[in-house]
């Protein structure tokens, strides 16, 4: 299939069913119990630093771990699966020295995905497997300061962070993703950075991909860390004309659910949840049993919540299973039609209604 | 104002440096802090958004905007509104686009350089994801006449329609306002232009709004503040009946349009509306009679007081403000027959109003509580006159039920269950409230006295579990059959299903959630149609749960206690060097100052208290529970200086250090650095959930040096208070009625206890251990645990047997020292205290200890003396086996 066509099947398949996202990549990864040469490999032998940690670089020096990893999430019956690229960034990479590399982890992340999905495609062509480019938040933020006592100071810039993920969106771009997936957002100005470095990619001759945008409600305030409501999170972001939009981590499903129900009754297109195993107990480790997360998330396709669901931190093929196998028949959420009005935000939505 | 007026929004103006002096001159000087006090008071004042504009020649304006929007990012009270990014420079206004996480307003652009432009601007609004103000401005100028301006803001809907698909319910059309009054002839007209040309934009571009700058059509006027704001109070009402949509004004400074005084409107009218030759004239002619004329000073709005006397008392208890209530209800005294009717009258019908706000989710418990206070005063008032009827042979008050209410024997908890009987008295129930450390006996012999029709039990601490149960079985014993209530922080549905409920099969135990479903739960018990129904609803529900509790129960595998301890924890111990502390023995605080406390507050759980559910202080900025949370901190903050200025209550702390080394799963404390005489074994217990992939199963004892390591270890223990003298006073308050007041004072003893245990111990990591003597944390990183080592208390996660506090405080002789006691629950009273163990190692960390298994229970009580019985009882909440069933199945 050409990537034209993989689109086209990938909105039909949302058009039928409840589509699987894949599960944690950081839990699997650790349980590898990889090495710090593991992590350097042979072209990162000499570098100054250690590389222990920094899971995206896998995708250069230990590709089949990568192609693994998909595999078992494909094979837990996921349609769609996540490039190993979340810090893949020019900016995140700095906390390696790994500035250059960062282009490559992209490109190569992405291909090792794309093999995996055309792999499995290719087995069973009735059900095709997608690839989602991931995009992370960074570790920097452009609307919050990291110091109490100088709350307009700023780590970035916007043109850094823009250029930043303009790099990275390119390179997934160009090693065959599906779709990109801007996640895991907690400050929204990141994320509008993120969506303007691609919807710009057209102006460079780049064939236009659907974007996912999810962001992350971090506790019961049911805000965004950098404050925002569900609603004006949605308001801030509508402007890209997402193919999904939905949120992930922090939470586990049982908190998610209240902020999903209202992004599904305000939101025109696709909604997407893929929640944390529940809350990390004292020692950061997840304890939800994935008959537990399944059995919750398919309350939420029960009631119409959601068109895609997958699994955060803390979850394993064998949540992905239990989820697929839970909503499997299931119809998916039915995209409501939204009157047209003013919509506005700052950290709380604002509607001029006709 | 008309309706359609209500829907206008209001832009603040005020945070523009070329309309306004003061804001520019802030922003010369740099002062930051005051440029923001002046968008906060827009917003305060009700602008919905922000208009910023840095546009002066002398002032960096790019620089200037990026500064102002990233302050405003991290102020909440102001960034909760979206913000207009005003600029005639298009590299500004992207530059303010560019810190904006919301979906922000432009302002403006328009074809005044062309069409590529104009495009080009737009397709970046929208990548930007912003709506945007097109000015009606185009490459001949800016349009004055309707015509003009109706076809230019036409030509610009067509092009971003068209051309780049801007969505059109983003694009506001700004048809220009500018001044009239000028002496001009040609300017009298500009207001009616603009009107007409919004009329014809609202009919004919489809989703699209009309905007403007109010201000300019007064500019004549400069230096006569009210002719001004009734020149744009007219043009408002004028022009959004044309169906303008919002406006950059001073938010906060129109004055209705009804109340400008009538010769002045009409002046102002014949101006705006351009309907006599002589207006100008004329409005220059009465302008300096108005211009002295100051804005009614801000005070409490008292036009209430003119209303009915049942229509005020309703006021006061929906606003809760009890200065007038006697004078108002004794008004309402002498107008009714009986005394009665005026509970049953206007006062019953304005909690009805409470309630149903409550219910609908408008109004918060603390406002509930404070329009409570006011019932209650109200009726105090009319009691003797009732007491004095029914003397005479009246027949006495209807109330929807009687109910009982008491916190069971060997808990001092309560804050909880006095909001419950607040709001059933709101409610109109007869509620009777035993207070505190209640034996069961007391509670059902009350109970036949006054027949209660429910009896509600509360606690907080784990052993209040058992003793539930025990008050259940002898409702069953003594033959009742009232429902029975079950609340408090350790209570919880499961426990009422499995352990209340079969204890007592002749009435219903319900357990309640929170106090705001009291009234919900005790109306349908109290129904003779709905009590069926609804206890029927919750055997099955309990049923279930008690089902999937025995199903749970099963689940999970078990460690035997040999293999847990063999899992324990590693720590590289001939690599770790104890630290010593400054002192060995005990250290006595009493009184610690107050004054010292206020710092190291968490006040989000006293939000909780409340049930206003946030963090502390985003919930204070919250769209819903906000304003009661600001109100309710504002009471805490005042009332907080009072307790400290006036010492209501003296804190008191003891703390201690002793040479301790682990026993296996115990920690022993010696005498002296002999390490001979043993004064104390504290017990603790290890996790036994089965665990993989090299997690450890945790006791507190890992975390201090085996004895066989021959490390000189320590131990520190701790018992505070910030409860002494709080009794008598919380009593007080509610002699006078004034349950919020007493609720209030202690959630913050309670807050000021919490502190003085967070302050103590940041104080013996800094001071008295010594350990971490450069630690320099905020409060939030206190609240977050971004220090070494713990202090966790005995009935808590960690080690939940609260009897080892009988331990604590032998060894603290805590009671000698600090007043504190501890009841036969192992409460700590007064509740206002803290008690708990000091760990100084870096590993060590909080854990919940999970269920364990019936080998732990047999060595923990011989390690303890017990009986396995009285360790089963001890443990109830945490076995992983039902007592009584036989062994290993």
């Amino acid at each position: 299939m050409t990537r034209t066509e993989r689109i086209a099947a990938l909105k039909q398949a949302a058009a039928e069913r409840i589509l699987i996202l894949d599960g944690a990549w950081g839990v699997m990864i650790q349980r590898k119990g990889l090495q710090e040469a593991d992590y350097r490999g042979t072209r990162f032998a000499g570098h100054k630093g250690d590389l222990k940690g920094n899971n995206d670089i896998l995708c250069l020096t230990r590709p089949d771990i990568v192609t693994g990893l998909h595999d078992a999430y494909f094979a837990a019956g996921a349609d769609i699966s996540e490039t190993n690229t979340f810090s893949a960034t020019r900016i995140a990479q700095a906390d390696y020295a790994l500035e250059e590399a960062a282009a490559d982890i992209n490109r190569e992340g992405a291909k090792l995905a794309r093999a995996a999905a055309d792999r499995w495609t290719a087995k069973n062509p009735a059900k095709p497997r997608f690839v989602a480019g991931s995009i992370g938040p960074m570790n920097r933020a452009l609307s919050i300061s990291p110091d109490v006592n100088d709350p307009g100071k700023r780590t970035v810039t916007w043109d850094g962070v823009y250029a930043s993920y303009s790099e990275q969106a390119r390179a997934l771009h160009e090693g065959g993703v599906d779709l990109f997936l801007i996640e895991t957002i907690f400050d929204t100005l990141n994320a509008k950075a993120a969506i303007k470095a691609i919807l710009d990619l057209e102006d460079q001759g780049y064939e236009p991909l659907p974007i996912w945008i999810s962001g992350t409600i971090t506790d019961r305030s049911g805000r965004t860390l950098s404050g925002q409501t569900v609603e004006a999170f949605w308001n801030s972001i509508r402007h890209a004309k997402p193919f999904a939009v939905g949120l992930n981590c922090a939470l586990g499903a049982d908190l998610m659910r209240p902020h999903i129900a209202e992004l599904a009754a305000i939101a025109d297109t696709l909604v997407a949840a893929y929640p944390n195993a529940g809350l990390p107990n004292e020692f950061g480790q997840y304890d939800e049993q994935p008959d537990d997360t399944a059995r919750m998330l398919s309350e939420w396709a029960q009631s119409g919540l959601v068109n895609i669901l997958g699994g955060c931190c803390g979850t394993t093929p064998e949540h992905i299973a239990a989820i697929a196998k839970a909503v499997e028949g299931r119809a998916p959420r039915a995209v409501p039609t939204i009157e047209k009005a003013l919509r506005l935000s700052g950290l709380e939505p604002f509607e001029l209604a006709s | 104002m008309s309706s359609a007026a209500q829907r206008f929004v209001n832009i603040g103006e005020r945070t523009n440096v070329t309309g306004s002096a003061k804001f520019r001159k802030l922003i010369a000087d740099g002062d930051y802090a005051a440029a923001l006090d002046v968008a906060r008071g827009q917003v305060e004042n009700g602008a919905q958004a922000i208009d910023v504009n840095m546009d002066e020649g002398l002032l960096d304006s790019k620089a200037a905007m990026v500064t102002f929007l990233n302050l405003i990012a991290s102020e909440p009270d102001i960034a909760r509104v979206p913000i207009m990014v005003d600029s005639s420079k298009w590299e500004i206004i992207e530059a303010g686009l560019q810190c904006v996480q919301g979906k922000a307003i432009v302002n403006s652009i328009s074809l005044k350089e062309g069409e590529d432009a104009f495009l080009h601007h737009a397709r970046l609004c929208q990548r930007y994801g912003a709506a945007v103000v097109v000015m009606a401005f185009d490459e001949e100028g800016q349009a004055d006449t309707a015509r003009r301006k109706i076809d230019i803001c036409a030509r610009a809907y067509r092009l971003l329609t068209e051309k780049i698909g801007f969505p059109p319910e983003d694009i506001i059309f700004d048809p220009n306002i500018f001044a009239v009054a000028t002496g001009i002839e040609e300017h009298n007209s500009y207001a009616l232009e603009f009107i007409e040309a919004t009329r014809a934009i609202k009919q004919q571009l489809p989703f699209a709004r009309v905007s403007g700058g109010v201000s300019n059509i007064s500019f004549s006027f400069r230096g006569n503040e009210p002719v001004r704001r009734a020149m744009h109070s007219v043009f408002l009402y004028h022009a959004i009946a044309a169906g303008m949509d919002m406006g950059i004004v001073n938010a906060g400074d129109l004055p209705v349009y009804d109340d400008i005084d009538p010769e002045l409107r009409e002046a102002v009218e014949d101006v705006i509306l351009n309907r006599r030759a002589d207006a100008t004239e004329r409005l220059v002619e009465l302008a300096p009679k108005f211009k002295g004329e100051k804005g009614a000073a801000k005070e409490p709005d008292l036009a209430w007081r003119a209303l009915p006397v049942s229509k005020r008392l309703s006021h006061a208890l929906v606003h809760g403000i009890d200065a007038f209530i006697l004078q108002d209800t004794e008004e309402a005294r002498l107008a009714a027959e009986r005394p009665l009717h005026v509970i049953e009258g206007p006062l019953m019908e304005g909690m009805n109003v409470v309630g149903d706000l409550f219910g609908a989710g408008k109004m918060f418990l603390p406002q509930v509580v404070k329009s409570a206070r006011v019932m209650k005063k109200a009726v105090a008032h009319l009691i003797p006159f009732m007491e004095e009827e029914k003397a005479r042979g009246g027949a006495g008050r209807q109330t929807n039920g009687t109910i009982l209410l008491a916190t069971v024997k060997g808990d001092v908890h309560d804050i909880g269950k006095n909001i419950v009987g607040v709001v059933l008295a709101c409610n109109n129930y007869d509620v009777i409230d035993l207070g505190v450390m209640v034996p069961a006996q007391t509670i059902l012999d009350k109970a036949k006295e006054v027949g209660a029709d429910i009896i509600g039990l509360s606690g907080l601490i784990t052993p209040s579990l058992d003793e539930m149960c025990h008050v259940a079985a002898e409702m069953e014993r003594q033959g009742f059959a009232q429902p029975l209530l079950i609340g408090g922080a350790t209570t919880s549905k499961v426990h009422t299903a499995v352990k209340i409920h079969p204890n007592y099969a002749r009435g219903q135990a319900v357990h309640v959630l929170d106090a705001s479903r009291a009234v919900g739960v005790a109306s349908q018990l109290l129904s003779p149609e709905m009590k069926g129904k609804f206890v029927a609803e919750v055997q099955s529900e309990y049923a279930d749960v008690s089902a999937r509790h025995a199903a749970g129960e099963r689940a999970g595998k078990r460690f035997s206690l040999a293999q847990a301890r063999a899992n324990k924890l590693e720590i590289d111990w001939p690599a770790y060097q104890p630290p010593k502390p400054r002192f060995l023995g005990l250290k006595t605080f009493a009184p610690y100052d107050l004054a010292d406390l206020t710092r190291t507050i968490d006040w989000t759980p006293f939000f909780r208290s409340w049930e206003l559910i946030g963090t502390y202080p985003q919930i204070l900025a919250h769209e819903t529970v906000g304003e009661a949370a600001r109100t309710l901190f504002a009471d805490a903050q005042a009332m907080l200086e009072k307790i400290i200025a006036e010492t209501w209550v003296e804190a008191r702390a003891v703390i201690g250090f002793f040479p301790a080394n682990a026993v296996e799963d115990d920690i022993c404390l010696y005498a002296d650095e002999d390490r001979r005489q043993a004064i104390a074994m504290f017990h603790t217990l290890r996790q036994q959930m089965a665990r993989e992939g090299g997690r450890a199963n945790l006791a507190l004892s890992d975390f201090v040096a085996p004895k066989e390591t021959g490390l000189a270890d320590y131990l520190g223990l701790f018992a505070v208070t910030a409860g002494i003298g709080e009794d008598p006073r919380a009593k007080a308050f509610e002699a006078a009625q004034d349950d919020y007041s007493a609720i209030l004072f202690k959630a913050l003893c309670d807050r000021l206890a919490e502190s003085l245990a967070e302050r103590m111990h940041e104080r013996v990591r800094t001071e008295f251990w010594g350990y971490a003597p450069g630690e320099a944390l905020s409060n939030a990183e206190l609240i977050a645990e971004k220090y070494r080592g713990i202090r966790p208390a005995p009935g808590y996660p960690a080690q939940p047997d609260h009897t080892e506090k009988g331990t604590l405080f032998q060894v603290l002789e805590a009671e000698a020292r600090t007043g504190i006691t501890l009841t036969e629950s192992y409460a700590m009273w007064p509740g206002a205290s803290v008690s708990g163990l000091y760990f100084a190692h870096p590993q060590s960390a909080y854990f919940g200890l999970g269920r364990i298994d019936r080998d732990q229970v047999e060595d923990y009580a011989r390690r303890k003396g017990w009986s396995l019985a009285e360790a089963e009882r001890w443990l109830a909440p945490v076995l992983h086996y039902t007592p009584g069933a036989s062994a290993a199945a």
